[in-house]
């Protein structure tokens, strides 16, 4: 537990390297890895999240609260999906090149198989009356979803009201004058990241 | 005819475009693997996103369907590869940095910066599917229903995408 109130913030930005003796990574094995991430990938309905947080957190002990959500932070800002970056991080952090090579290989392969599947079966009776109408249904309950996961993230990661007009700028651009994504991405990107230059994020108070 | 080589580069530039969410890519994949390549047709990609949804794992697993009817197993695996390859790289660079960006000033901008324009990205994907799975008041409701549900109460997502399928048979299928 003393090991634990040595990992607060100061102390980590101080002297990385006692953060790193005084809380020495676990040993696990590259097998270990393989299963932790199989199960993951194979249980984790609506969400990746939750699941890697109660295995690899809660459940196995292999990093801490303060680790997990600094990886999920670095997943999220990085382009690829959360599922597989936070695979590549806590692989990376276990057991290095191969720790990350096994957590992506586990975290996919369950789901890759299962909508393997899908694609045969969708050939062979996706066009029955039951299975278009199943279909329609859930690609109206998708598009909610997606809703959901805007309405979410916009209320946690938004730190300024001003975001909301690179928001829609980026749909307006996409949507509207079929720019494409990388352009949108590029332009209105560039435009986001000075707008939060560190000079004015310290103005906002949200840089110190 | 060979799509292999057309779909690692396909699936390795959508792979670079999800940034904040696979549904990022979605416009891209749309006029990639639809109009350009016609390895399926618009409900079809609808179909398989919104399916895939409902699988474990990494919720844009739907390109190996778009692999296998392209290519059979060896596209699967190679448009699996092609999606996963770059951006994973890519991350293992970073964690090897990250160390040293934490106290670069520019690295909260960037973050703060990309958050609103990968959300708007998102966003503009969800208006490319409900395009073509929003098409009547049916539809809308059980979109805007699945919405209100998920901003009220926690409740498991897949369930209510498996949920929109029981609706889907009950009221479609009379028409």
């Amino acid at each position: 537990m003393e090991v634990r109130t040595l990992m607060n913030d100061a102390a980590a930005k101080v002297a990385p390297e006692v953060l790193e003796t005084a809380a020495p990574a676990p040993t696990v094995s590259v097998w270990q890895i393989l299963v932790a991430f199989l199960i993951i990938g194979a249980t984790s309905f609506g969400g990746v999240v939750p699941y890697l947080h109660d295995s690899l957190v809660t459940k196995r002990r292999w990093i801490d609260d303060k680790q997990f959500v600094e990886m999920l932070s670095i997943s999220q800002s990085l382009p690829g999906l959360n599922a597989t970056n936070m695979a590549v991080l806590v692989g990376e952090k276990l057991r290095g090149l191969f720790g990350s090579v096994v957590a992506v290989l586990g975290m996919c392969l369950p789901g890759g198989a299962l909508m393997y599947a899908v694609g045969i079966f969708y050939h062979l009776h996706g066009d029955h009356a039951w299975a278009t109408a199943a279909l329609k249904g859930v690609a109206a309950a998708a598009v909610g979803l997606i809703l959901a996961t805007v309405v979410g993230l916009s209320k946690k990661a938004l730190s300024r009201k001003f975001d909301f007009v690179f928001m829609a700028a980026t749909v307006l651009a996409v949507n509207r004058l079929h720019w494409s994504v990388p352009r949108a991405l590029i332009v209105v990107g560039i435009l986001a990241i000075l707008f939060h230059r560190p000079h004015s994020m310290r103005k906002a108070g949200i840089l110190r | 005819m060979n799509q292999l080589p057309a779909l690692a580069r396909v699936f390795a530039y959508l792979s670079l475009l999800t940034v904040g969410g696979g549904m990022a890519a979605f416009p891209e994949m749309k006029i990639l693997t639809v109009e350009v390549h016609k390895w399926l047709t618009f409900p079809q990609l609808i179909h398989i996103y919104s399916v895939g949804q409902m699988a474990p794992g990494p919720n844009m697993m739907m390109i190996v369907v778009i692999g296998q009817w392209a290519g059979g197993l060896l596209g699967a695996m190679v448009t699996l590869i092609a999606f996963f390859g770059p951006t994973a790289l890519l991350a293992f660079i970073v964690a090897r940095l990250w160390k040293r960006l934490e106290k670069w000033p520019w690295r909260k901008s960037i973050q703060e910066g990309l958050a609103p324009v990968s959300i708007g990205l998102l966003l503009a994907g969800c208006f490319t599917m409900a395009k073509g799975s929003v098409t009547g008041l049916d539809t809308g409701a059980i979109a805007v229903g699945v919405l209100l549900i998920l901003l009220q109460y926690k409740i498991n997502p897949a369930l209510l995408v498996l949920a929109g399928a029981g609706i889907g048979i009950l009221s479609f299928t009379t028409k």
